[in-house]
């Protein structure tokens, strides 16, 4: 399984080793997403055109299908890597790698290959990528990772390409290749003006030998003329028409309809079930235990339903009656875990890191300020609820899955079935919503396991209610803290006692996925004595990494807290904030990892010059300021909220400031920009998954509501353009959200929301 | 028998289950995936169609509610002119211009609750958008551009 590692490591873990790689590579079908049935390796390659890697076809509208079988030309196409194709007819296919969330990279990852090769975007048709490690490194959709693990090899890969394009051009008008120049999918002869197209250089090209990336020089950022533009997404036509694209879209050759009915309370097996009862209904075609293992991660118990129809399916789900064994099964209780953090962050608890004496700091101060901050777990909600198609069929398993984490299926499957890797292939699809659920391959697995016992494909379909209670959950938090500051005013101790969960029967030192309480990512590098603390607590809930895991809670209780401290001196929550980053500069070894005060400043000043920090409000209105670093972007945001006498807030600005090095597309970084903060608002107005006897409360969206429309603030974004390579935007954007509405509720109010969400405050957002 | 129009053609589902809602007939029977499951309770308008021109949730609407009447659904909201090209509905132009998706799973909704909404008001101001638009969730929050790209088609249709 993937992995995060806790603390400041970002990239899940979804190397594989290289024989499964080879096998991967010489697994037998495709799936064309036209919905023309299942075709051989052979077919498909033809089809697609790619040499050594099968794509499936998603063709920009308004530009020519790519060749088929039937019509392929021949000449040889220009295929220097695994990413970029030009066909003698001046058709240019660029492959997009990782798994398309709705953050963006289907588009923005091949217009960094555009940008290299030098052709304009109108020319270029995207197609989504094998599932390949060999020819495309680690593909994944996790921790904002795409665009900086991918920055360097992409515009690699559209350089080499060009400078082969350009050596072809030299030869055939035998001149230098410094009189040939490289503009919109042509190149240019600089001496005589003759051009050539790079469909016409496309078979000399492909018959030179690829240079060391090594060797060839990538563009000047003040030369793109791509990058930084505003690009629309390359699925548009197709969302927007209805055509087939995402997981729950695919339909195979006699296909049938599958639900999978899990224990409420997690971990629960199968005694018993009204298997013959349920095989009478109308469109059933079958029923079965699966008795799965104990692992959150893989194949839970359960039993399956074959029908006809997902309708059918569903009916008969409603119909079922388990008897469950609970032996094994999840059985807390949020309230109970409520009532016990609260006492343990009260005591000393194991200090995980610390600096300075912060007892006797707390001891001097002139203030000295004690708070107990608390969140809930949360669900990811994603609109498509889970599910997966997969065929078992002559010893071979096909998967087409809408996954974040589609390289780690083949082992994961493999290990459980006892089938070989080889006989696994796995088609990556565009995914309804991630924000970290679909980082877990739970529900691939179960569809394989279904799969591995029927003579047909089946599709595995959630309900609503089971994606909300059989999630892998943002856990939950507990912070005591205690700061203090001086007679200047100065934030000289902060002290954090938490509750850290580890897994029930695991290693107690290991904090749970996305769960590390204790973490110390406080970014206030001038306090001068600090202490972090945990107190462990085992938890059988499953926990996962939620839309910027570990930050998306640290934003809330640090950022709020150091207000709380402000407060208490009676400063200014800008200047007491840029006091906290001290003197520009980058702390640690230089990394983008590692906090870099001089980023820090620049957007937190921003933020507040757009804003217009500290103008008159008038009575119900505030301000409030927050930052935090995440996942390599620095975001400092400034909300501003109307508060009426019956608690009800407007959120009605919210002025957010970004450093991500550079912007790579504006259509598409914005949108990450404004969603991130509406999902920020959406957690913090109302969301709270609880759980009695390890059973979750909740189900549908009236239990556990999302924002909607007429609740949107009006959300201004500015960006820094930094010298620093570009990094992700799926996250970052979405930690500072919650701190700065809750600022602003207190200066609005004078009440600190310490709980939430803060619907439990008794505040509700309009 | 079950006879429906949809999308201008006429539709006849034998045997089928007349509870069955209108979501997954057009789904799993018709092989028309455009329209979208989200929640299967109402809650949310990623299934929204049109039924004889208003928008209405499919997965709460049963098959045999439906007999007989005129349905209209994502795939549906394109015309052909007369050389048999593909014109977009000015909400769909705008959607791709304004780059309103992000994952994309709830637009086919959001379109059609949109195309509802311009039927009835085809100049629609801020508020009466957020009032027609609340019952369509975007979970990745692209409330923002939606309610831009509503502006633009009105402001085409108005000028076309």
């Amino acid at each position: 399984m993937s992995h995060y590692e806790e603390g400041r490591t970002l990239i899940p873990d979804v190397d594989m080793p290289a024989h499964v790689v080879d096998k991967i590579n010489s697994a037998p079908a495709m799936f064309d997403e036209a919905k023309k049935g299942p075709l051989s390796r052979r077919q498909f390659l033809k089809l697609t055109g790619i040499a050594g890697g099968g794509l499936v076809l998603s063709v920009v509208v308004g530009q020519p299908r790519l060749a088929s079988a039937e019509t392929a030309e021949p000449d040889k196409p220009f295929a220097p890597n695994g990413y970029i194709q030009i066909k003698p007819d001046g058709t240019i296919v660029i492959a997009a790698k990782n798994p398309e969330i709705g953050q963006g990279v289907k588009t923005t990852l091949p217009m960094i290959i555009a940008e290299e090769l030098d052709v304009a975007w109108s020319q270029v048709s995207v197609v989504q990528s094998d599932i390949d490690k060999e020819r495309y490194g680690a593909q994944f959709a996790g921790g904002s990772m795409s665009t900086p693990m991918n920055w360097k090899p992409l515009r690699e890969a559209g350089a080499v390409a060009k400078d082969m394009l350009l050596s072809a051009a030299a030869a055939t008008w035998a001149v230098s290749k410094d009189s040939c120049r490289a503009e919109n999918g042509q190149v240019i002869n600089t001496n005589s003006g003759a051009i050539l197209t790079y469909g016409q250089l496309a078979s000399a090209a492909a018959g030179l030998p690829v240079p060391d990336a090594k060797n060839i020089k990538l563009k000047k950022r003040e030369d793109y003329r791509l990058l930084g533009s505003f690009v629309t997404g390359v699925d548009n036509p197709k969302i927007v028409t209805g055509e087939p694209l995402y997981g729950v879209d695919q339909k195979l050759p006699g296909m049938l309809y599958a639900t999978f009915t899990k224990c409420p309370s997690f971990g629960g097996s199968v005694k018993s079930a009204n298997l013959d009862s349920v095989k009478q209904l109308d469109g059933v075609v079958d029923a079965f235990i699966i008795e799965g293992g104990d692992e959150q991660t893989g194949l839970r118990p359960g039993v399956a339903i074959i029908a006809k129809s997902t309708y059918e399916a569903f009916k008969a789900a409603d119909a079922l009656k388990v008897e469950w064994n609970y032996d094994n099964a999840a059985s807390e209780s949020w309230s109970d875990l409520v009532t016990k953090a609260k006492a343990l962050t009260k005591t000393q608890g194991e200090v995980v890191s610390s600096k300075g004496d912060v007892k006797g700091a707390i001891e001097a101060a002139d203030k000295v300020v004690e708070a107990f901050y608390t969140y809930p777990f949360v669900a990811h909600a994603p609109m498509e609820p889970q599910n997966c198609t997969a065929w078992y069929n002559n010893g071979k398993m096909q998967i087409l899955a809408p996954s974040q984490t589609p390289q780690s299926i083949a082992p994961l499957v493999a290990g459980t079935l006892g089938i070989e890797e080889s006989d696994i292939q796995v088609t990556q699809l565009r995914i309804g919503g991630g924000f970290g659920r679909r980082l877990m391959n739970d529900y691939v697995v179960e569809a394989a396991a279904i799969a591995h016992k029927v003579s047909a494909p089946i599709k595995l379909m959630w309900t609503r209610e089971a994606d909300t209670a059989h999630d892998f959950y943002r856990v939950g938090g507990f912070h005591n803290l205690t700061g203090g500051v001086d007679k200047e005013g100065k934030l000289t101790a902060l002290r954090d006692s938490t509750i850290t969960f580890y897994e029930a029967d695991k290693d107690a030192a290991k904090p749970v996925r996305g769960g590390n309480a204790s973490s110390g990512d406080l970014q206030c590098p001038e306090i001068a004595n600090l202490s972090f603390e945990a107190h462990r607590l085992p938890l059988k809930i499953p926990a996962g990494w939620w839309r910027a895991p570990g930050s998306c809670t640290m934003a809330w209780v640090y950022q709020s807290f150091i207000h709380e401290m402000s407060a208490a001196a009676g400063r200014d929550h800008l200047e007491f904030l840029l006091e906290q980053f001290g003197e520009p500069r980058w702390l640690g070894k230089k990394k983008a990892r590692h906090f870099n005060t001089e980023r820090a400043i620049a957007v937190t000043k921003l933020a507040a010059e757009k804003a217009n920090w500290g103008k008159p409000m008038p009575k119900g209105k505030g301000q409030g300021l927050s930052f935090y670093f995440s996942h390599l972007g620095y975001f400092a945001e400034v909300a501003e909220v109307t508060v009426s006498d019956r608690n009800e807030v407007s959120v009605d600005r919210v002025v957010v400031a970004a450093d991500v090095g550079m912007l790579l597309n504006k259509a598409g970084g914005e949108n990450q920009v404004e969603g991130s903060v509406t999902d920020g608002l959406s957690t913090l107005a109302g969301q709270e998954i609880t759980f009695e006897n390890g059973a979750v409360q909740q189900g549908n969206f009236n239990t556990y509501p999302l924002l909607r429309m007429p609740a949107q603030p009006i959300i201004e974004t500015h960006w820094v353009t930094s010298k620093y390579p570009p990094s992700g935007l799926g996250e970052p954007a979405l930690p500072p959200l919650a701190p700065a509405v809750t600022n602003a509720i207190y200066a609005a109010t004078g009440h600190r929301i310490r709980t939430l969400p803060m619907s439990k405050e008794g505040y509700r957002i309009v | 028998m079950i006879t429906l129009r949809v999308n201008g053609k006429d539709r006849k589902l034998d045997d089928i289950d007349p509870s069955t809602p209108l979501l997954w007939v057009l789904r799993d029977h018709l092989d028309m995936v455009g329209t979208k499951f989200g929640c299967g309770k109402g809650l949310c308008g990623a299934c929204t169609v049109h039924l004889n021109g208003s928008a209405i949730r499919s997965c709460s609407l049963p098959i045999s509610a439906a007999n007989g009447q005129s349905i209209t659904t994502i795939e549906g909201l394109a015309k052909q002119d007369s050389n048999g090209v593909v014109q977009f509905h000015p909400l769909q132009q705008a959607w791709v211009e304004h780059d309103v998706p992000q994952c994309g799973y709830c637009q086919a909704g959001q379109l059609m609750s949109a195309a509802a909404l311009l039927q009835q008001n085809p100049n629609p101001n801020d508020d009466e958008i957020e009032s027609a638009m609340a019952g369509n969730i975007c979970r990745c929050g692209t409330y923002k551009r939606i309610k831009k790209a509503i502006h633009t088609a009105a402001k085409a249709e108005a000028s076309s």
